[in-house]
């Protein structure tokens, strides 16, 4: 038998109050030891309060050649920023 | 469109130093190039823990133990780190393996050297330790994303590897004449294999224009050893001890040390796989993984047999 263990994403916590965030991969047989593998690869110096595995194949990406159709919808909506609305200086605290 | 439109497109973005991800166009030849620098760096790492394990059973105290220990665990985090990018670009772990295991891949010669006396350890974490740090830390800015982003995690735990070395050899050179001996011998054995570690002189090195256009490199081989020379001969003086050169000087004039001829021949030949530790090394690695092969087996096969147990109950 030769197979090899399946690709683990990884995401930690640095701290409570911020969001998880992807900080690399692994291998592991299960999730159980892709996260006890994630402890030892990437939290060995208190890196982390909390992590998530999640198994690669089953990330869905978007494709970096339609990132301008796709994301085209946002390009011209200045209207969703606040520096488009023109108001007096005496206004305070807006 | 057309290959042509899309590596000019390709080297536009490194030329503003936007990072090139995995799923992005890339050359082939940029790919190749990748996948056999940052393969042949995890297997530094890896094959990196074997002089290093030979001393941590005989550390001088437990302190010296712990510390040693956390040095050869990050050391195979950082061959993890460096597998898992190289394996963005589309090769398998196991046939990164293979290919280590097979001759096929490369690994820096400098751990194909032996670690003799305690001091070894005092000298590889300042000296190898210092130089791979030399070679790495323009690396966080390499153009290719998960590889810039491994090298910064790995750079943020080197720097405790090259002081637990230092202070290592700061304790010697405090020591009796006997441990002031094994501190000198052991920097005359390791220096010249460390200026070694930044491979062949600038005019030697074909790929280097190629890696530097793609800002895989930032600084040539002869540039990186010029600026670890000129560290480490300031540093040496806190030891007491000196460098075996004789042609190591301050040149008023360059603002640089000079230093002596490098012996080529000796690194080609340790490259070729005759330095004194090529065959034990690959030895221990080759046995290290077949007798972890049960327990590789093992863990799929649990892992399948939850997974049915799941299924079935899930059915039922
Ligand atoms: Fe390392
Ligand atoms: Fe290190």
């Amino acid at each position: 038998m030769k197979k090899d263990w399946p690709l683990w994403e990884v995401f930690i916590r640095s701290k409570k109050g911020l969001h998880h965030r992807h900080v690399g991969s692994l291998h592991a047989a299960d999730e159980k030891m892709a996260i006890e593998n994630a402890r030892d690869v990437y939290t060995r110096r208190n890196e982390g309060v909390s992590i998530w595995v999640v198994e690669s194949k089953h990330i869905t990406a978007s494709n970096p050649e339609e990132m301008d159709s796709l994301f085209e919808p946002a390009t011209d909506k200045v209207y969703r920023h606040p520096t488009f609305y023109n108001l007096p200086d005496e206004l305070k605290h807006m | 469109m057309d290959t042509v439109h899309l590596e000019k497109d390709f080297q536009e973005k490194i030329d503003q130093e936007i990072k090139i991800e995995p799923k992005d166009f890339m050359p082939d030849a940029y790919r190749k190039t990748l996948v056999r620098q940052i393969s042949q760096h995890a297997h530094s790492e890896i094959v990196g823990m074997l002089p290093e394990s030979n001393w941590i059973g005989r550390a001088p105290s437990l302190r010296r133990k712990l510390g040693l220990l956390a040095k050869v665990q990050d050391e195979a985090g950082h061959g993890l780190y460096l597998y898992s990018a190289c394996e963005t670009l589309g090769v398998d772990r196991e046939s990164l393996i293979e290919q280590l295991h097979e001759g096929k891949a490369k690994y820096s010669s400098i751990f194909n050297y032996p670690t003799l006396t305690w001091a070894d350890i005092g000298a590889i974490g300042w000296l190898v330790d210092g130089a791979a740090i030399m070679n790495q830390v323009p690396l966080c800015r390499c153009s290719y994303g998960p590889y810039s982003r491994a090298m910064i995690r790995i750079c943020k735990e080197e720097s405790f590897h090259q002081r637990q070395g230092f202070e290592i050899l700061l304790t010697l050179s405090r020591g009796s004449e006997e441990q002031k001996e094994m501190l000198q011998d052991s920097v005359n054995r390791w220096w010249w294999p460390s200026l070694m570690m930044f491979g062949p002189h600038d005019k030697d090195s074909p790929h280097t224009a190629k890696s530097m256009k793609w800002k895989i490199k930032r600084f040539s081989n002869d540039e990186l050893r010029q600026k670890f020379v000129d560290v480490i001969a300031e540093q040496i003086k806190i030891l007491g001890i000196t460098l075996p050169d004789p042609d190591l000087s301050w040149n008023e004039e360059r603002g640089h040390y000079d230093f002596g001829p490098i012996n080529w021949d000796e690194f080609w030949d340790v490259v070729g796989g005759n330095g004194p530790c090529n065959k034990q090394r690959m030895h221990d690695r080759v046995t290290a993984h077949e007798r972890g092969a049960w327990v590789r087996d093992a863990a799929i096969a649990h892992a399948e047999k939850r997974a049915t147990r799941k299924a079935i109950s899930k059915a039922s």
